[in-house]
């Protein structure tokens, strides 16, 4: 399918990315818009046909209460459109666990981590450097392409870049966790890391936890 | 705004200025606020009173708004950033004159956590409604909160935390606190953007604090309950 650009995943997400739904043993993935390209590329590259891929906007995030009640009505619609399994692209991503509540009282599963860059960079490994990197900034492949629109502008540096240092002051580096190899990514990283006024370092993560919890579901 | 339309502060009356200094904080301008902060003292009035009546009142106007949606976190801070302008010509005075304190508070971002902007706006608040503010900074372990009780014997401990793993340690502090058997001594306020009302009893604090005016709000009102405990006593 073509993917619509991070403009509409940003905005809108995605609404359906196959015609699999209702057929048995298919899977309804729900997922931040902000995964659509990294949840599709896994899915193709093991040709997991049986799998619908449905994003909710990625602008979410900049709204944290706002993801459950938006998941939950995703379910719902899911549920009533015959998916059996249904399975959340989410990390906690500061719902304070009022995510894992609804996913409980849903009775469906999420991929585990608090945020997309934890699972990206392996749980277990993102824990065990958490004392390291208290002071880090993270970037993902579509963070570092929209980040006029996810940092940028949201913390109003467009119109007051003053405010920068009481936002950063505290970071000292910027890690693009990198999920692709792509220079001009890797480049753009490096400009964002300087507008913060941080030092740089990329580390290719590929996919992360994210393959491992959608194998998990290659044989339903 | 042409040349024609500007204010001139000097030129306003007592009651024109401070309403006028509570726009020039929702707007952010920190040099019209320490201009406006410097003519009221020149009329003498009472450290006190110019922090009062024209910051806190303005600061309680950008949080109905912030709360409301209307004012969003950058504005927030701009009228924070002007506001610390004022406090810093008021808080030297304020020491000279004995201003009434309400009480003490102990504030800090917790281990693992180097985010501060809401503590910061907390502690800048609870400093303009008239409490002692001991400001720990971030990244601190129960050790530091330990040791900031025992030699502050504060009347509200307050933590914060950013992140979803870093505020389970709030727990940590309240349960250490517990085993000391100090718990109850203290009033214990959490806050923090993926922090919620359940969590916040969940850990066995006294409150959840959803911002900067709810703190304060908070922190006032179990201050009295303190105060109405200890006289019937």
């Amino acid at each position: 399918m073509n993917l619509p650009d991070d403009e509409i995943l940003t905005d809108i997400g995605l609404v359906n990315d196959t015609g699999a739904q209702n057929a048995p043993g298919s899977v309804l993935l729900i997922g931040c818009g902000a995964l659509a390209r990294e949840i599709l590329a896994v899915k193709s590259a093991n040709s997991w046909d049986h799998m619908t891929l449905r994003c909710l906007p990625a602008k979410l995030h900049l709204y944290p209460e706002q993801i459950t009640p938006a998941v939950r009505d995703a379910i719902r619609k899911g549920r009533n459109d015959g998916f059996e399994t249904i399975y959340i692209l989410y990390a906690d991503c500061g719902t304070g666990g009022h995510l894992d509540a609804l996913c409980k009282e849903e009775g469906v599963e999420r991929i585990a981590g608090p945020h997309c860059y934890s699972f990206f960079d392996g749980n277990e490994a993102f824990a065990l450097r958490a004392d390291d990197e208290m002071c880090a900034f993270y970037l993902t492949d579509f963070l570092v392409k929209q980040f006029d629109a996810f940092v940028w502008k949201p913390m109003g540096l467009d119109r007051h870049p003053e405010l920068r240092d009481m936002y950063f002051g505290n970071y000292e580096k910027l890690i693009y966790l990198a999920q692709t190899k792509d220079s001009k990514l890797d480049d753009k990283a490096k400009e964002c890391a300087d507008r913060l006024g941080l030092t740089f370092e990329r580390r290719a993560t590929g996919y992360g936890d994210l393959s491992r919890a959608m194998e998990l579901l290659a044989d339903i | 705004m042409s040349d024609d339309d500007e204010i001139i502060l000097s030129e306003l009356n007592d009651d024109e200025l401070v309403l006028q200094m509570h726009d020039d904080l929702y707007d952010g301008l920190k040099e019209e606020i320490a201009e406006g902060v410097t003519i009221l003292l020149e009329r003498n009035w009472t450290p006190y009173d110019v922090l009062t009546k024209s910051l806190v009142e303005g600061m309680r106007i950008v949080g109905i708004d912030f709360r409301d949606g209307i004012l969003f976190v950058p504005e927030v801070l701009l009228a924070a950033n002007a506001m610390k302008e004022g406090m810093g010509i008021l808080r030297p005075l304020l020491a000279e004159t004995g201003a009434p304190k309400v009480g003490k508070m102990v504030i800090g971002t917790v281990k693992g956590d180097i985010h501060d902007i809401g503590k910061n706006l907390v502690g800048m608040m609870m400093e303009g409604a008239g409490f002692d503010v001991i400001d720990l900074g971030i990244n601190n372990p129960v050790e530091d909160y330990l040791a900031a009780i025992e030699e502050h014997k504060p009347d509200i401990l307050g933590m914060s935390a950013l992140l979803t793993t870093t505020m389970p340690y709030m727990k940590v502090v309240i349960d250490t606190m517990k085993e000391m058997g100090i718990r109850d001594d203290h009033i214990v306020l959490v806050g923090g953007a993926p922090l919620n009302e359940e969590f916040g009893s969940a850990i066995g604090a006294d409150a959840y604090c959803r911002d900067a005016a709810v703190a304060v709000e908070t922190a006032k009102e179990w201050m009295a309950r303190k105060h109405n405990q200890l006289a019937s006593a």
